[in-house]
């Protein structure tokens, strides 16, 4: 895992005096005050990659939470650090929790070569089994039998393990989606299926993506039960699939979790929303912004001091200033990189034909050799290869 | 005469098949009120209505069955992936059951899949793809990837009328960049007719979809550099293929270079090659080569994308050597 954030310091009340106050959920003041911390990174780290966007140093979209962070975060934050998840394009705050770094996503954004996938993938699309979370495809609904596979295997190996996986509203339309929660429910996985629903799948509002009330219904159809909280508060999302997480652990098999959010950016940043009633935006913005949510509870009912918040907040924009200037000094990925890696066996020299700059003539004694193969003594693949191996 | 975009004359296609026959209707994601991820189907809801232009569940296999099961009783489904990408999740429709319905079953399936699709964009692996070639092994499907505005209208019209599944890909590339003039009245291309895009004497290029625009750039440079006279044959449909214009161009220059975006192994140049050998041998002063993508899924980082896919380099290298042969 991650650093946890610090203790803070010592516990006390804006009016100076020191209370004795619980946290809800078994939460420690510690884990209350991480929370928070995990939800202001993703934020801010997001706030960098619009910055970054803007300069044109993000390749391709830009696809952002915002508003939609506690839900990440909370239900990520349920889990052990053996347990795996798979997120979504909007579960950044899953990720970080899970431990991978700011750097790692700016370099993924950025498409730098010593980015997690080198340039291949882009944004959170990138795994480390050994951290626990594994990327997703774009085609959705494809990470939901995934991780039956995942858990099935903690089942068959006895582990105490639990899987977690992220289907947006849109999603669960999906054959996959399908297929994968009935897979899983029948063979009794220990994994959790968290239906985000935040309201649209890019312009398609989700009363026309489907006609059950609400998501958790849709557990009855897999036998399996279902629990819906609002994604909005960082705790109840925590409480919520700490449940399901538990159960599975207990060996009870798969459970349907609907955290309710809002979308409050488009699709992603091209997308202008104008398929959004007016006023809905700013209402979600003003009245339900998990972060502010948070910080109201962190100062009201946990008495937290201003210090301690505003430390987290200097805190993490330190690191994300930081993890900014590493990244931006990453070098672009080597272009015959992009050969290697394909089979774990054989591996390296793909057969290459015509490489620009690289011959204008071919002459006969390259063909009787099989011209097109990329020369051996160009060592510039097996340094991709080395390259690999010092990740 | 304006010009119109790429994209524009799809759109255009969508507009005047609808209100030439009501049984012509739209089907995908977000393509009502938002007009699709890339604006093609814009305005089409407003003028035809929702129950014409239905936005859809994400659900490519319900989407692409609903299509067939419609055009069975005679309606004329336009499918709308919304990156060409997905129609790989509706792979088992279309090849299982859409391709061989007719020939079963004697179930006439008469619809358009279509969708935007191929590189240079910074997509990444599931957002580039040239998935023409697993479809092409199909009999059954029809196959359509214009170069031009004016093919794209044309063809898209065709395949719209067509008594069977076309699956019309769309260049994203080209969307915005390329423009043509549309010739008035009802304007249609034939499916199954190749293009000639540049005359020449001393090598052709047999190519279609984005490629045929650096086939052209090559081209110049070639007859500028080499004094060399380069014939560009652009396929336009891929399935049933012209074999008459490619055996009439590998007649008259007798040097062929087959370029395309998608990957190397099991790419339709390895089949053109193939019917060129087989109808053409005493012809040919060369082997057929290929220009085509590295045989690796599209990589996402710019440095890596261009080196990946085949750039106009590559193809005047190509010509170079097969001129010389
Ligand atoms: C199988 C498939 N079809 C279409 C798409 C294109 N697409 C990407 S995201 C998206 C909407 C997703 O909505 P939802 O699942 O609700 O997630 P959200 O974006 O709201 O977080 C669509 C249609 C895709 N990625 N995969």
């Amino acid at each position: 895992m991650a650093t946890r954030v610090p203790a803070g310091g010592k516990r006390a009340a804006r009016d100076g005096k020191r209370h004795e106050t619980t946290y809800p959920a078994g939460l420690t003041r510690e884990q209350v005050l991480e929370l928070y911390y995990w939800m202001r990174l993703t934020r801010t780290l997001e706030e960098r990659l619009v910055a970054l966007y803007r300069q044109t140093k993000v390749v391709g979209g830009l696809f952002r939470s915002l508003g939609q962070e506690a839900d990440a975060v909370g239900s990520a934050f349920a889990l052990r650090p053996e347990d795996v998840l798979s997120p979504l394009i909007r579960n950044l705050g899953s990720m970080l929790v899970k431990g991978a770094t700011p750097v790692e996503i700016l370099r993924q954004y950025m498409a730098k070569g010593d980015s997690p996938t080198r340039g291949r993938e882009l944004n959170i699309h990138f795994g480390d089994t050994a951290r626990g979370y594994i990327g997703q495809i774009s085609p959705l609904g494809d990470m939901v039998p995934v991780m039956a596979g995942v858990t099935l295997s903690f089942k068959m190996r006895g582990e105490k393990r639990v899987g977690l996986v992220y289907v947006g509203d849109g999603a669960t339309s999906t054959g996959a989606f399908h297929e994968g929660i009935n897979f899983a429910a029948v063979q009794r996985c220990p994994l959790v299926i968290v239906v985000e629903n935040n309201g649209y799948a890019y312009s398609t509002p989700t009363r026309k993506q489907t006609l059950a009330k609400q998501f958790v219904d849709k557990a009855i159809g897999y036998g399996i039960p279902g629990e819906q909280a609002d994604g909005n508060d960082v705790i109840a999302a925590y409480e919520v699939t700490k449940r399901a997480v538990d159960r599975a652990r207990a060996g009870e098999g798969v459970s349907l979790v609907e955290l309710m959010t809002y979308r409050r950016k488009g699709h992603a940043e091209h997308d202008n929303q104008s398929y959004v009633p007016a006023g809905e935006i700013d209402r979600w913005a003003k009245q339900n912004d998990p972060v502010d949510r948070y910080v109201a509870r962190l100062r009201g009912e946990f008495a937290f001091s201003d210090a301690e918040i505003s430390d987290v907040d200097e805190r993490v924009r330190r690191e994300i200033d930081d993890a900014t200037d590493v990244a931006e000094h990453s070098a672009a990925p080597e272009p015959l990189d992009a050969l290697v890696g394909i089979y774990a066996s054989p591996p390296a020299e793909q057969p290459l034909w015509f490489r620009r700059g690289k011959r204008t003539t071919v002459d006969s004694s390259e063909r009787a050799e099989g011209w097109g193969t990329f020369p051996a003594s160009n060592g510039a693949a097996s340094e991709g290869r080395a390259a690999r191996e010092n990740d | 005469m304006t010009e119109i975009t790429y994209l524009e004359a799809i759109r255009e296609a969508l507009f005047e098949e609808m209100e030439r026959d009501d049984d012509v209707f739209c089907l995908g994601e977000d393509i009502a009120a938002y007009g699709g991820a890339f604006k093609v189907t814009e305005g089409l809801s407003q003028r035809f209505g929702e129950q014409r232009v239905i936005d859809t569940p994400i659900s490519e296999v319900g989407i692409v069955g609903a299509a067939a099961g419609a055009a069975h009783m005679g309606m004329r489904p336009v499918v709308e992936m919304q990156f060409i990408d997905f129609i790989a999740n509706a792979y088992d429709m279309l090849t299982n059951y859409v391709a061989t319905a007719r020939y079963r079953a004697n179930l006439p399936c008469p619809m358009v899949v279509r969708g935007p699709s191929g590189g240079y964009v910074r997509g990444g692996p599931f957002h580039s793809q040239n998935p023409e070639a697993g479809f092409i092994h199909t009999p059954g499907l029809k196959v359509v990837y214009p170069s031009t505005a004016e093919d794209a209208k044309g063809l898209l019209k065709s395949a719209i009328r067509d008594e069977d599944c076309v699956l019309f890909f769309e260049h994203k590339y080209l969307y915005r960049r390329i423009k043509g003039t549309m010739p008035t009245g009802d304007h249609t291309v034939p499916i199954g007719k190749a293009r000639l895009a540049r005359e020449g004497r001393d090598l052709s290029i047999i190519t279609y979809a984005a490629m045929v625009w650096k086939a052209l750039e090559a081209a110049d440079q070639l007859e500028k550099e080499d004094g060399l006279s380069v014939d560009v044959v652009d396929l336009r449909t891929l399935s049933p293929l012209d074999d008459e214009a490619i055996e009439a161009t590998t007649r008259k220059t007798n040097r062929v270079l087959v370029v395309h975006e998608d990957t190397r192994t099991g790419g339709i140049a390895g089949e053109i090659v193939a019917r060129i050998n087989e109808s053409c041998f005493a012809w040919l002063d060369a082997p057929v080569l290929r220009v085509t993508a590295h045989d690796v899924p599209l990589p996402y980082a710019p440095q890596l994308e261009d080196f990946v896919l085949p750039q106009t380099s590559d193809i005047v290298t190509a010509a170079r050597a097969l001129a010389a042969y």
